[in-house]
């Protein structure tokens, strides 16, 4: 301890300040919530799922495995949040992803398009990021808040999915996706497992690590990441001082798309198919995951890994109801008070870090 | 006065309209460079309004805006930066979440590093803040600080020294010294003065007599949205600045009013209304006082 309080040579150490401890520094970050959520969470199923192996690889690896889509999916959303704005269309974006690349991929005989795989997700990433940019430009254009207006796109592209898909093909799930041209290659990068230590891990595990490092990195040392701070941090002053506002919140909608997009194309390719319904409620969870991570809902405030730990706590509490036999009803008593105690816990730490 | 040679900024006829409220009316004023153009008027009178539509925030409804002889139109502030034109706006534009370093640089980031690799560079934004902030007299605790919790003088410092680094050509200062102490509001002077002699072109708002005159080349005195005068520093002398600003007739007419009042209340109340009358008519005949 004594040699961390030294001061640097070159800047003498204002005495105004009281040194700040590494502790308190840590307690400032916005994902120390989450964090400590995910200790109490998984200490608390290791405790009472200690006969179902809890504390096991196999265990770990469905807890991931479960995490990562809406890990994802969470990641963009926080950054989306930090910019203060709300994406709640994401979930039928996955719906709605996932359907244009099964229909373009089902035999025409079937309705569909008779596309080998490739094209098709090319072509539904096209729609998705035009999606995220419809929402973007009106959002920006009617100056409406985006927690309305994707609302709005939240039914609209899910009714879309549905009636399009029902028009084309009378159904509303079209599968056999694994004898489409294509398919080997799409699975082993977005549906293959890894096995380590005799678990299988899916690869969308190391898609989710990835892009929570990234936007990491984004946020933290690049002008695109002070720009989204400072976007949602007070937008006005922020373009006053020459962020281009109205871009940033675009891209991120996009961001968010593009997301959804990423969790359909994972799900469709493991799944071998898709559901008009697939993504329903996604929304709401990756929004819960962001804020136990600790972003802000006024925007200006937050973090990618936050958000991922918060999809981890989801994750932890699916899995350990599973694994414990406990009815499944309980999983939404138990989330809701994960949200409120976190939403507290947050509360609490920030305005004591503030005035330390 | 500032009609030989071009004016580094020249706008004419700017007229500017929120709905039916007529914000600004057929402005013009100019700004060299190497000189300091004082911008004056009562609240409301549209000076916020004037330096913002020349700070690129808002686009002139009407007019002309030149800079460097050449016809400007600016789609965001940006635009404005880009040419040099830094501005201190009243509110100072900073996002109180974020820390000091990272609102130094907010829009303007340095960044090392090529393509994807392009990164923020954090340890020039943090050393070149300390030291602007430094050279302002304002030592900075710890530039991590959010900087909603600096007092309302050291946000007004950051603003300024901000703007200062990024002014290259024109510097806009919107009321600067409103939450300085003595020494900052001090400070803020010498500032203008070298940004003059530096050849930046300066436009300052302020409410005080005592620092526009000594640093203003020419006064541009802005009423109701329109430009009431436009006076050269060897026109105009401190008193009667003082007491253009102060509304001269106005203070007079106030002053009137109260004594009337007085005369109705009566005891103490009417006393003080009187006493308050009479320092009001001192002030308005002898601004110097
Ligand atoms: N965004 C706006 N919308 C409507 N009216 C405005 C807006 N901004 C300024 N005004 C009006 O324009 C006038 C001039 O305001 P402003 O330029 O802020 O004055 P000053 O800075 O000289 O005190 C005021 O009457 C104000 O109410
Ligand atoms: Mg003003």
């Amino acid at each position: 301890m004594a040699a961390e309080t030294i001061p640097p040579a070159a800047a003498p150490a204002d005495e105004r300040v009281r040194e700040k401890s590494t502790l308190s520094k840590v307690l400032s970050r916005p994902e120390v919530g989450a964090l400590a959520g995910v200790v109490i969470v998984w200490v608390l199923f290791a405790i009472v799922a200690s006969r179902h192996n809890f504390i096991s690889w196999a265990t770990t690896a469905s807890i991931l495995n479960r995490a990562a889509p809406l890990g994802i999916l969470a990641v963009a959303v926080a950054l989306l949040m930090i910019a203060g704005e709300f994406d709640l269309s994401v979930g039928s974006i996955i719906g709605f992803s996932g359907m244009v690349i099964m229909v373009l991929v089902t035999p025409t005989t079937g309705g569909g398009f008779g596309w080998t795989l490739w094209p098709a997700v090319g072509i539904s990433l096209l729609f998705a990021l035009t999606t995220g940019l419809f929402n973007g430009a009106i959002v920006i254009a009617t100056k409406l808040p985006s927690f309305i207006v994707t609302l709005g796109t939240l039914f609209a592209f899910r009714g879309v999915s549905i009636a399009v898909t029902r028009l084309l093909t009378d159904r509303t799930q079209l599968g056999q996706l694994d004898i489409v041209a294509g398919y080997g290659l799409a699975q082993k990068i977005f549906a293959s497992n890894l096995n380590l230590f005799g678990s299988q891990f899916n690869v969308a595990i190391l898609w989710w690590f990835v892009l929570t490092a990234l936007a990491t990195w984004v946020l933290l040392r690049t002008r695109a990441g002070n720009w989204i701070f400072g976007t949602g941090g007070a937008v006005d002053a922020a373009r006053n001082v020459g962020v281009p506002t109205r871009r940033v919140k675009i891209a991120l909608f996009m961001t968010t798309a593009f997301a959804a997009w990423l969790v359909a194309v994972i799900q469709v390719v493991q799944f071998t198919g898709a559901d008009t319904l697939r993504g329903t409620g996604q929304e709401f969870q990756a929004i819960i995951a962001a804020v136990v991570g600790g972003c802000l809902l006024t925007g200006g405030y937050g973090s990618a890994i936050g958000a991922s730990l918060g999809a981890l706590i989801f994750a932890l509490v699916q899995q350990g109801i599973v694994i414990t036999g406990v009815e499944g009803d309980w999983f939404q008593v138990f989330i809701g008070g994960i949200l409120l105690g976190a939403v507290i816990f947050n509360n609490f730490i920030r305005t004591r870090a503030a005035l330390r | 006065m500032s009609t030989n040679g071009t004016a580094l900024l020249d706008v004419r006829e700017i007229s500017k309209y929120f709905g039916s409220v007529i914000a600004l009316k057929d402005v013009s004023m100019t700004c060299e460079a190497g000189q300091v153009t004082c911008l004056l008027g009562d609240n409301g009178a549209g000076k916020s309004t004037l330096i913002k539509t020349l700070s690129g925030v808002y686009r002139p409804d009407e007019g002309e805006y030149l800079f460097d002889g050449r016809p400007r139109e600016f789609a965001s502030p940006r635009d404005a930066l880009e040419l040099g034109i830094a501005t201190v706006y009243q509110d100072l534009a900073m996002i109180p979440l974020l820390s000091i370093w990272r609102n130094f640089f907010l829009g303007s980031e340095p960044t090392k590093g090529w393509g994807p690799f392009r990164r923020y560079d954090v340890r020039f934004a943090k050393d070149t803040t300390r030291q602007e902030l430094a050279k302002m007299g304002i030592d900075i605790r710890d530039p991590e600080q959010p900087v909603g919790t600096l007092s309302g003088g050291e946000r007004q410092s950051v603003a300024i020294a901000r703007a200062v680094y990024f002014g290259a050509k024109v510097l806009i200062l919107d009321e600067p010294t409103a939450a300085l102490g003595v020494k900052q509001a001090g400070v803020v002077l010498r500032y203008i003065v070298q940004a003059r002699q530096r050849g930046v072109g300066v436009i300052f708002i302020t409410h005080n007599p005592h620092h526009a005159y000594p640093v203003g080349d020419h006064h541009v005195i802005l009423r109701r949205g329109r430009v009431y005068g436009d006076y050269s520093k060897e026109e105009l002398g401190l008193d009667r600045l003082v007491q253009m600003m102060a509304g001269g007739e106005e203070l007079e007419n106030l002053a009137h009013e109260l004594e009337r009042a007085a005369g109705k209340a009566s005891g103490e109340a009417g006393d003080d209304l009187a006493r308050a009358a009479e320092a009001l008519e001192r002030e308005a005949k002898d601004p110097g006082a």
